[in-house]
């Protein structure tokens, strides 16, 4: 009866999403449509970090640059030939790239799977460390991609970056890929391979010692998230239609890791909660970087000043919540009416003059 | 009778430290013999090179006629060889249920795509490692805590949950390292009684680390002593309380001044 009560829950909230979604894409202007986008993609980037970190516990900070990887990859198999030759002024793009153009679901699977491999192949090595050394090892390797794509010229035009990347993405795209990393991470880290890797995080002497295989588990589990990771960066690439290498820029993966801390670690809504707070307060807060008025004072603008009012609520959350938003519990309809019912209860009481805080 | 493991001239150095020197013995199976030495003496540096956790620097351990010395400590467990802690290593994430099914994970065939789609092949293997972890909790009296967090249960369920999870990956020889650490007498005596329930019921070998002499005088009908990495003695609980150099490494020498 219940599980029927959720099930039908759901369908609706997904019908109502997609309509909503579809609202959205026809009516709102293309600003707003462009925060929304980047609130799903900023989620990827959370849940992804979310499954290797809260669960699996490996403190990679190689996101900015997997999302780099993802990102090129999609920009240069989407842009069209004419528009290469264009952007690669200085110096030619090597020959195969130069007359192709592939459509964009190709281009992001491609993208996903080749930023995938290659992360992989930097894990072989980083994952044997652990805890600060991992991170430090991943932020390295991070920085190496960035600056080999300020370097191979012929491959990324360099510096100048790519410019005119077709602008695929819209809510559909974006919300869509969303969903299907969301449904695919959450279906893992609740089967016995999550379990293992959450034993692996918990204690990783004790999860050997019951014959889970460390390098495997924490192999696959970056594997699946820098799959994502590099989608999600070909979901940017072709909704900024710009990109250099200063796009991922190491404050990326900072961004990250405070918005998934921020939602709590272990948990999927929380992390796209705190994405999409993250993404539209950070565009909101954009007045304050001008220069403003308040009675007879005026504040100049101080560029940076929205990371600041962002640093001072992570401080916030992180005093009044130490497991962030969320903490490791996850949405579900049991426990929305349970909210509900504890807060008609708390109501109820309030009028006859009880508070219960 | 048929020898399960076998500890061959067993050294292993840190440094210029040696914590086991030229150790040697072999378990049969069915058996349940305790390792007992004063504080310092080796008896963990023995477990953990045959769990895989170091390596051995000299001497082999032979499990069931096949040389396991250097192999991966998950390699071990999939060979038969479970193990409990000194420290209580619980995974605080998971609940007791969960945590005794990570023991089971290793048998699992499926791969990572058939669990992330559901496929019929592993949904029956997840339902079967739910079942049979549950049988095992209500066999050790541990079922009404399976959805309980680990760190919630008081200190001697812990213990058992411990030997409960080491159970789930239905090992051939379990390793149980100090399972009375920090117990009461009576708890302790509880404890032994468990441990010899485990014996007779799951048809397996116990090898288990003891601090204390009087906790394994009972139920070990064979008792290894060990002193600065070094086997000083060997037999049951009587020999043992009556060698010289046993109650020498105890108490220290008698001085005859």
């Amino acid at each position: 009866m219940k599980m029927k009560r959720n099930t039908i829950l759901t369908i609706i909230a997904l019908l109502v999403i997609i309509v909503l979604l579809f609202l959205a894409e026809k009516s709102l202007n293309p600003y707003y449509k462009r925060i929304l986008n980047l609130c799903a993609i900023y989620s990827i980037f959370s849940v992804t970090f979310n499954l290797i970190f809260g669960y699996t516990g490996q403190f990679s900070l190689g996101h900015a640059g997997f999302a780099a990887i993802g990102a090129y990859i999609a920009a240069l198999l989407t842009l069209s030939p004419a528009q290469k030759a264009v952007n690669f002024f200085l110096k030619p793009i090597i020959s195969p790239l130069a007359n192709v153009e592939f459509p964009f679901l190709f281009a992001l699977i491609v993208g996903g799977l080749l930023t995938a491999v290659l992360s992989m192949l930097i894990a072989w090595p980083a994952l044997r460390l652990r805890g600060d050394y991992l991170a430090i090892a991943t932020l390295g390797f991070s920085e190496i991609i960035r600056s080999l794509m300020v370097n191979m010229q012929s491959l990324t035009n360099g510096a100048l970056g790519l410019k005119g990347i077709p602008g695929y993405t819209n809510l559909f795209w974006s919300w869509g890929c969303l969903a299907v990393c969301i449904f695919i991470i959450k279906r893992l880290v609740d089967s016995s391979y999550g379990r293992a890797i959450s034993a692996v995080r918990d204690d990783e002497v004790a999860a050997e010692a019951l014959g889970v295989n460390l390098f495997k588990h924490k192999m696959m589990a970056f594997g699946v998230s820098s799959f994502f990771v590099g989608v999600a960066g070909g979901l940017m690439a072709n909704l900024i239609s710009t990109i250099d290498p200063k796009v991922f820029l190491f404050t990326l993966t900072y961004q990250i890791v405070g918005v998934t801390v921020m939602g709590g670690m272990g948990s999927l809504t929380g992390s796209v909660i705190s994405a999409s707070l993250y993404t539209i307060f950070l565009e909101a807060l954009r007045p304050l970087e001008s220069q403003f008025t308040i009675g007879s004072l005026t504040v100049p603008g101080i560029p940076g000043m929205r990371m600041v009012i962002f640093s001072v609520l992570l401080l916030m959350v992180i005093l009044f919540s130490r497991k962030g938003l969320m903490g490791n519990t996850e949405f579900s309809w049991d426990g929305l009416f349970r909210l509900f019912n504890r807060l008609r209860s708390k109501k109820g009481e309030g009028s006859t003059g009880g508070d219960e805080s | 009778m048929t020898t399960l493991l076998e500890v061959k001239d067993l050294t292993k150095r840190f440094g210029g430290l040696t914590a086991v020197n030229h150790f040697s013995t072999q378990l049969v199976e069915g058996e349940l013999c305790a390792l007992i030495g004063p504080n310092g003496s080796g008896k963990t540096t023995i477990f953990n090179v045959i769990t895989g956790i170091y390596e051995p620097t000299e001497g082999n351990i032979i499990f069931q006629g096949e040389d396991i010395s250097g192999k991966r400590p998950d390699q071990i467990t999939k060979k038969g060889i479970a193990r409990t802690f000194q420290n209580i290593r619980l995974f605080k994430g998971l609940n007791v249920l969960e945590n005794v099914i990570v023991g089971k994970h290793l048998r699992l065939a499926s791969d990572p795509a058939s669990a992330i789609l559901h496929l019929p092949n592993y949904l029956k293997e997840e339902s079967k490692m739910r079942s049979s972890g549950m049988t095992l909790l209500e066999s050790l009296g541990l079922d009404r805590f399976a959805e309980d967090e680990p760190t919630s249960l008081p200190y001697g369920l812990q213990r058992k949950l411990e030997i409960a999870r080491a159970l789930a990956t239905e090992p051939r020889l379990l390793l149980l390292d100090e399972p009375a650490a920090g117990m009461s007498p009576s708890d302790a005596e509880e404890l032994m009684a468990f441990i010899q329930h485990i014996l007779d019921s799951f048809n397996l070998t116990i090898f288990l680390i003891e601090h204390q002499m009087r906790v394994v005088m009972g139920i070990c009908p064979r008792i290894i002593v060990i002193d600065h990495g070094e086997k000083i003695a060997e037999g049951n609980p009587e020999q043992i309380q009556n060698d010289d150099r046993v109650i020498e490494a105890y108490l220290g020498v008698v001085d005859h001044a």
